[in-house]
C-alpha cells in the first residue's frame, strides 16, 4: 500500500470534518464584520442539528431538513440581534445564553429521538471529476453539502470584498457612524448579517446529524461551534482563511479518529483533547500578528444612533 | 425600585416560556410547577437538597464574580470544578492526609491550586501574550474534563466497580461531615464564610485595587496599582474557588471521584457564569441566586422522577432568565419621562 492510499482516506475524512467547522465560521465572519459578536455558534449549531434530523426523520425530504435547520438557527440568531443591536445588551452574555439555551432546549425535545436514525444525505459522486486520481476521491467523492461549502467559499469572499453590500457590510463593522453618515442602515446590516451567520451555524449543525452522522447525539456539536468562533479570529475575518483553518481542522479530527480507530497505545481522551489545545494554539499565534489580523474596530460595541456626534 | 422588578419579571416570564417548553412536551406546566415547587420545599429534606445543589454554585459563583469584578471573562469555572476535583482526588488517592485532622485540609489546599492553576493559564495567555480569554478559559473546560476522565478510565478506576468509571470510596477522614441524615454538608457553610470574606475584602487595599482594575486599568495603573499582577492573582483565586466546588462535590456528595460530577445537562460551571451575573457581582446576590437556581435543581430532578421530563428543562429557564434579565436591563438604563409638547418645541 502506497503513502496515498493510505492519505487518501483521511484527506476525504478531513474535508468532511472540516465543513462544519467552515460553514459555521464563514457565518461567525459576517456577525463579527458587522460589528457583533455572536458567542451562541455552538448552541446554534446543536438547534440546527437538532432541528435539520427531527424534519429528516418525521418527513423524507432533505431539503426540507436543511431549511429547517437554517431557519431555526437563524431564529436563535434572530433573540442575539434583538438583545445586541435593539436593545444594545453585552453581546458576550447574550451569546453566552443563546449558548446554553440550545444546549437546554436541544437535549429536552432531542431526549425523544436519541439512537434514532434518520435518512442522511447520501455520497455524490460528481462525474468526471471524482475519477481524477487521487484527489476526485478527496475532493469530489462526497455529500452535496460539502460541494455547497466549496461554492460558500468563494462566494463569502466576494460578497464581502467585491460587492457593495460588503463594503456596507465592513463599513458597519468598522465605523458604524460613519456607515450611518452615508446612509447606510446599521441596524438592518447588523440583523442581517448576524441572522445569516445564524442559519449557516444551523446548516453546519445539521450537516453533522444527517451527513457526518446521521442520528442525533445529545451535545453532539462537542465545542465545535468555539472552534469555529476561535477560526474566525484566527483567518483575521477571512473567508479564504476560514476554509484554510477549518480543512487543518477538519485534518486533525480525521487523523485523530484514525488513530484511535487503528488502536495506537495513546490514550482516547487525550487524543480527542488534540483539537481543543490545538485551538489554544491557534488563538496564542493569532494574537501574536495583531498588527496584520485585527479584528473590525467596533466589533462587541453596541452603536447608539442617537448619540451620533453632529 | 426597577432593580428588583426587572429580575423579578425576568424570572416570571422565564418560567413562562419554560411552562410553554413543558406544554409542547404534552405535560400540563402548572402540574409540572408544583410538583417541582413540592419536590423541591415540600420537606426540610428537599430544602436541604437545595442547599446542597447551591454549594457547588455559590463556589463556583464567587470565582467568576471575582474574574468578572477584574475585568476577565472566566468562562472556565466548568474546568476549573474539574481540576478542583481532581486535586482533591489525588490527594486521597495519594494518602496524603496530615496526622490527626486527616484529609479535608490538604484537599482544600489541592483543590484551590488545581483550580487555580488551570486559571493561571488563560490569565497568563492574556496578560502576556494578548490571548482573548473568553474561548481560552471555554476550551480549557473540555480539556480538563477529558483530563479527568482519563484518570477515571484508566489509571484511577475502581476495580471492585466492575466497568464503572470511578474511583474507590473516599475513606472517613477524607468525606465532609453531614448534617443530621441530610446530605448537606460543611461545604455549604464554607461557602457562606467565603461569601461573607468577600466583604472584608472590598475593604481592602487589594479588594479596591480589583475593582479599579475591572472598571478602569488605566486609572488603575495611573493611581499605582500594578494591573497585571492584580488581574492575575484574582484570576487564579477564582480558579480556586471554583476547584474549591469540585472539592466539596467530591467530598460532601459522591465520595469518591465519578464522572459528571456536574451535572451534564446543566453543568454548575456555566450555571456559575448566570449566578454572578444575575448577582450583579454583590457576594449576597451570589447566596440568593444560587439558593433560587437550587430550587430548579431539584425541581428538575423531582420532574424527572414523576414525570420522565428530561432535566435539561432547568437549563432552558436558566438561559430564559438571562436572556430576559439582559433584555429588562435597557428599562433601568432608561427611564420614561412625560415630557409636555411646548416646552419640548422651546427645547429644540
Amino acid at each position: 500500500m502506497s503513502l496515498l492510499d493510505l492519505a487518501g482516506p483521511i484527506l476525504q475524512a478531513a474535508i468532511r470534518a472540516g465543513t462544519p467547522l467552515l460553514i459555521a465560521a464563514v457565518g461567525e465572519v459576517f456577525a463579527e464584520r458587522a460589528g457583533v459578536l455572536n458567542l451562541g455558534v455552538e448552541g446554534m449549531m446543536l438547534v440546527g442539528a437538532l432541528a435539520g434530523f427531527l424534519s429528516s426523520f418525521f418527513i423524507p425530504d432533505l431539503t426540507a431538513a436543511l431549511i429547517a435547520a437554517m431557519v431555526f438557527g437563524g431564529l436563535a440568531a434572530a433573540i442575539h440581534a434583538y438583545l445586541t443591536v435593539t436593545l444594545r445588551s453585552e453581546q458576550v452574555v447574550s451569546g453566552l445564553a443563546i449558548t446554553l439555551l440550545g444546549v437546554g432546549l436541544t437535549s429536552f425535545f432531542g431526549r425523544a429521538v436519541i439512537g434514532q436514525v434518520a435518512r442522511g444525505i447520501e455520497i455524490y459522486r460528481v462525474p468526471v471529476l471524482s475519477e481524477i486520481p487521487f484527489l476526485g476521491r478527496v475532493f469530489f467523492q462526497q455529500d452535496a453539502l460539502v460541494y455547497v461549502s466549496y461554492l460558500l467559499i468563494p462566494a463569502a469572499w466576494a460578497v464581502l470584498y467585491k460587492t457593495h453590500l460588503g463594503l456596507n457590510i465592513r463599513a458597519v463593522g468598522e465605523n458604524p457612524e460613519a456607515a450611518d453618515a452615508l446612509g447606510v442602515n446599521v441596524a438592518a446590516t447588523k440583523y442581517g448579517c448576524v441572522i445569516a451567520g445564524g442559519a449557516l451555524a444551523g446548516l453546519a449543525g445539521a450537516y453533522l446529524s444527517l451527513a457526518y452522522t446521521t442520528m442525533w447525539v445529545d451535545q453532539m456539536t462537542a465545542g465545535r461551534g468555539w472552534i469555529a468562533l476561535a477560526l474566525v479570529v484566527f483567518s483575521g475575518w477571512n473567508p479564504l482563511m476560514v476554509a484554510a483553518g477549518a480543512y487543518l481542522f477538519g485534518g486533525m479530527e480525521a487523523l485523530q479518529l484514525r488513530m484511535q480507530a487503528v488502536g495506537t497505545g495513546l490514550s482516547v481522551h487525550f487524543l480527542t483533547m488534540t483539537p481543543y489545545l490545538v485551538t489554544i494554539l491557534f488563538l496564542v499565534n493569532a494574537s501574536q500578528r495583531r498588527r496584520k489580523s485585527r479584528p473590525p474596530a467596533s466589533l462587541g460595541v453596541p452603536y447608539f444612533r442617537e448619540e451620533r456626534k453632529g | 425600585m426597577l432593580l428588583y422588578v426587572v429580575p423579578l419579571l425576568s424570572i416570571a416570564l422565564a418560567l413562562l416560556v419554560g411552562g410553554a417548553v413543558i406544554a409542547a412536551a404534552g405535560a400540563n406546566p402548572l402540574r409540572a410547577y408544583s410538583q417541582m415547587i413540592l419536590g423541591a420545599l415540600g420537606s426540610l429534606h428537599s430544602v436541604a437538597e437545595v442547599l446542597v445543589k447551591s454549594t457547588p454554585l455559590m463556589l463556583a459563583g464567587l470565582g467568576v464574580m471575582l474574574a468578572f469584578r477584574v475585568g476577565f471573562w472566566n468562562i472556565g469555572a466548568e474546568g476549573q470544578l474539574y481540576m478542583g476535583a481532581f486535586g482533591a482526588t489525588l490527594v486521597v488517592l495519594q494518602g496524603w492526609s496530615l496526622p490527626g485532622i486527616g484529609f479535608l485540609p490538604t484537599m482544600v489546599v489541592a483543590a484551590v491550586v488545581a483550580g487555580g492553576c488551570w486559571a493561571l493559564i488563560p490569565a497568563l495567555l492574556k496578560v502576556r501574550l494578548n490571548t482573548n480569554e473568553i474561548l481560552t478559559t471555554l476550551l480549557l473546560n473540555y480539556v480538563a474534563i477529558l483530563f479527568v476522565e482519563y484518570f477515571l478510565f484508566g489509571p484511577w478506576k475502581d476495580p471492585l466497580t466492575l466497568n464503572f468509571p470511578m474511583t474507590k470510596l473516599f475513606p472517613h477522614d477524607a468525606q465532609l461531615p453531614r448534617f443530621g441524615d441530610t446530605r448537606l454538608h460543611w461545604g455549604f457553610v464554607l461557602a457562606i464564610m467565603l461569601a461573607a470574606g468577600f466583604y472584608l475584602l472590598e475593604r481592602t487595599r487589594w479588594g479596591f485595587a480589583i475593582t479599579v482594575t475591572g472598571e478602569n486599568p488605566r486609572a488603575a495603573a495611573y493611581a499605582g496599582i500594578d494591573v497585571l499582577r492584580t488581574l492575575v492573582i484574582a484570576v487564579v483565586i477564582s480558579g480556586g474557588l471554583a476547584g474549591l466546588a469540585g472539592m466539596v462535590e467530591v467530598a460532601g456528595i459522591q465520595l469518591r471521584l465519578v464522572t459528571g460530577i456536574s451535572p451534564p445537562n446543566a453543568p454548575y460551571g456555566y450555571t456559575a457564569i448566570i449566578v454572578a451575573w444575575l448577582a450583579r457581582r454583590r457576594p449576597l446576590g451570589v447566596i440568593l441566586v444560587s439558593i433560587l437556581l437550587g430550587v430548579l435543581y431539584v425541581g428538575g430532578e423531582v420532574l424527572q422522577i414523576e414525570t420522565k421530563l428530561p432535566t435539561a428543562i432547568v437549563l432552558v429557564v436558566q438561559a430564559m432568565i438571562l436572556l430576559f434579565i439582559l433584555g429588562g436591563q435597557v428599562l433601568t438604563r432608561y427611564r420614561v419621562a412625560l415630557v409636555r409638547e411646548e416646552s419640548r418645541s422651546v427645547a429644540a
